[in-house]
């Protein structure tokens, strides 16, 4: 029992990390129509913020409550604006081009990010600092629920709370939700519909370098080429839940974190990676809408 | 040249992105020895080549407009290499003298040279291959890599467990890939665009992952090595001839493609798919099928890439699975977008800058992958139609003096491509 509980929150934890940056994916998907290929980078140059912020905050011996705030805020402000940059050198000026362009470039900015972070950092995994202590309150539990994990549960619950809030009561979520229905109608009623989509590919960003800072505290190490792994497995499971649609995105991501960890703990762990996959194949063979997405049909 | 006001904003830009690559390019932290270096001057050096790029964008965007506001609305300009092959004199001429480098080529350069040549030259047949898939029916396959990793391991285990020679499982190694491609394409190629996209990425990676796993089956991560080289009527070939033979092999599979992809083209299949890929629903009206042409793309694709993977294995004599990862489907696509989708001499030249050009200069080869992310990102976004566009056959309608006009009944355009 302990051990199917073990694997129940390591599912979760997986489930919310993936929900962290699935969100990203399903909020541009749902905006603009494309498939942010470069999102996955994003949550690795949170990560590498991150890393490199705690180190040397660390080095100079601040608090390890300043540490985690610092570092935190660092891998959001500089993930975001990676992610608008991101958006405004590769995607903007393709906005009216054929569907398979922006695809194109934005494989090509994964590439490019990827090999930036590899020449101006290093190509070996970097030992990340454990960010989050040890509870003394979960000492009883310890063996089959972390401090870590906890923290990562409570983290995401909190940021989806807030996310929620900013899309459902919020001016700009407002503003995003019409973009998003339809962008002529949106730019007719007056909203800055550049600035919607730059507002998305920020608030996404952010979200993905949470994640980011979370899973590599987490795991305990990091390197240039966690983005491209991390980035497939949250579009699987925005895709699950339906893209475009975020409650389906965090669906999505709690059941492929659960399946990951119930199938790597009952029958096999060489295949880890395949079941990620082989589930993103079979559910856009046979339901690509998803779970909670709505069919859309092309109309002539 | 440039006002006040763009000055300001290339300054403006270049801070930006000073502030950017902050904490990636200028702080390298070293965890155990617990130092930090601090490399500031990565900062000079970004702020100054964000500014030249800056400058030069809008120089080449002011000059582009005032050439349009000159010239107006001009036809497609045609480009020297295109001018070229259009008269049949020329074009003889030029096969003649790339023919005859492309023969003599091995006897002026080392073997090693050869051996690049010949690496390039499958590159170029693998461009071709996802050509068909990506250029001609614009279907986006990113997991390429696959079929070209069933063709090389079904020779390489055939070769292994059966003792199979080349010529024999090269049919069957195309034909494996083939059919790889059929299955996976049939549930596959309902899906839209970008959702093929996806899938074709993971199937890529579950082969490569499977191919890592399944021990048994593959040997793993460490591959299967000597595996023979391609027989030549029996003979043993020593090592040096043996590279050269596979090079003249490789040009005639180069040629042999190039001839299929160019008859392809112009076949009723081949303008389906371009018909495909231009609009789907009004080529579904014109009674093509959609699902039999992309397949048949699709399955074509996958067989040129089997193909070229059983003559990657011959030539390397080792396969491992590190070979077929999604950064090779990348390069190929790069390829392909370089030169220009749907264009052969374009595929031919993007494989051959993309894959020597590194090659013969060390010192970028570590900026290799760097190079070609932005490549993808800076032709999209420049010049779509790649380096070589694909000229599209033209159909002019030749006004005949008003007397004639109508006259003549059978007054049919005269076609001619241009």
């Amino acid at each position: 029992m302990d051990y199917f509980i073990e694997l129940l929150f390591s599912g979760l934890t997986r489930g919310s990390i993936y929900a962290l940056i699935a969100l990203g994916y399903t909020m541009v998907y749902g905006i603009i129509g494309l498939i942010n290929f470069a999102h996955g980078e994003i949550y690795m140059i949170g990560a590498f913020t991150a890393f490199i912020v705690a180190t040397v905050l660390s080095i100079y011996g601040f608090p390890l409550l300043a540490i985690v705030i610092i570092a935190g805020l660092a891998a959001v402000v500089w993930a975001s604006s990676y992610g608008y940059t991101v958006e405004k050198i590769a995607y903007k000026p393709l906005r009216h081009a054929p569907r398979l362009s922006p695809l194109i470039s934005a494989i090509g900015m994964s590439i490019f990010l990827q090999n930036y972070v590899l020449l101006s950092q290093t190509s070996d995994f970097l030992p990340f600092p454990a960010l989050i202590p040890d509870f003394a309150f979960m000492e009883p539990v310890a063996h089959i629920v972390g401090s870590t994990d906890l923290a990562i549960l409570v983290t995401t619950v909190v940021v989806m709370l807030i996310l929620t809030l900013l899309i459902k009561f919020s001016k700009l979520g407002k503003a995003m939700r019409a973009t998003s229905q339809d962008r002529t109608m949106a730019t007719l009623v007056g909203i800055n519909v550049n600035r919607v989509i730059s507002a998305t590919f920020i608030v996404g960003s952010s979200l993905a370098a949470i994640g980011g800072l979370l899973i590599a505290s987490h795991i305990g190490q990091i390197n240039f080429y966690i983005g491209f792994l991390a980035g497939i497995k949250a579009f699987t499971a925005a895709v699950l839940g339906g893209i475009g649609s975020i409650p389906g995105a965090v669906l999505g991501s709690l059941i492929l974190g659960l399946t990951e960890s119930f199938a790597t703990g009952y029958v096999t762990s060489d295949y880890e990676d395949v079941f990620a996959f082989t589930l993103l194949v079979l559910i856009l063979i046979f339901k690509p809408s998803g779970l909670l997405g709505k069919a859309a049909n092309q109309k002539v | 040249m440039f006002s006040r006001k763009e000055l300001k904003k290339a300054i403006l830009t270049s801070l930006w992105f000073v502030f950017l690559t902050m904490p990636i390019m200028v702080i390298k932290v070293d965890a155990i020895e617990r130092t930090i270096y601090w490399r500031w001057l990565n900062s000079l050096y970004m702020a100054v080549g964000v500014f030249t790029v800056y400058l030069l964008i809008r120089l080449y965007q002011h000059r582009k407009n005032s050439r349009q506001s000159q010239a107006g609305e001009s036809g497609p300009s045609v480009g020297f290499l295109h001018r070229l092959l259009q008269n049949p004199r020329q074009r003889l001429l030029l096969f003649a003298v790339v023919g005859a480098v492309v023969v003599i080529f091995p006897h002026f350069t080392s073997t090693y040279q050869v051996n690049v040549m010949t690496t390039a030259l499958m590159y170029v047949m693998l461009g071709l291959g996802l050509n068909i898939v990506v250029g001609l029916a614009g279907l986006l396959d990113l997991g390429f890599v696959a079929f070209y990793a069933v063709g090389a391991y079904t020779y390489a285990l055939l070769n292994l467990h059966y003792g199979l020679g080349f010529w024999a499982v090269l049919p069957i190694g195309g034909l494996f890939a083939a059919l790889f491609g059929i299955i996976l394409g049939f549930p596959v190629l309902r899906l839209r665009g970008d959702y093929l996209a996806i899938v074709t990425l993971g199937f890529g990676e579950i082969i490569r992952l499977v191919l890592e796993n399944w021990g048994e089956f593959s040997k793993g991560p460490s591959g299967i090595s000597n595996i023979s080289r391609p027989g030549f009527f029996g003979i043993e070939l020593p090592l040096e001839q043996a590279i050269l033979y596979t090079y003249y092999l490789m040009v005639l599979f180069v040629i042999i493609t190039i001839f299929v992809v160019n008859r392809l083209q112009d076949s009723r299949l081949g303008r389906a798919w371009i018909a495909l890929r231009e609009d789907e629903i009004a080529c579904q009206a014109m009674g093509i099928d959609k699902h039999k042409t992309k397949l048949a793309a699709f399955s074509l694709g996958a067989f040129w890439a089997g193909i070229v993977g059983v003559m990657f294995a011959a030539k390397t004599t080792f396969v491992n699975p590190a070979s077929f990862t999604f950064l090779e489907s990348a390069i190929i696509l790069s390829i392909v977008v370089l030169g220009g989708m749907g264009s052969i001499i374009g595929v031919i030249f993007g494989a051959l800058i993309l894959i020597l050009l590194p090659e013969y200069l060390r010192a970028l080869s570590e900026y290799r992958m760097l190079a070609f992310g932005a490549i993808l990102v800076c032709m999209m976004i420049f010049r779509p139609q790649g380096l070589f566009a694909n000229i599209r056959r033209h159909y002019h309608y030749h006004k005949k003096d008003s007397s004639e006009h109508d006259s003549s009944g059978q007054d049919f355009p005269k076609s001619q491509p241009s």
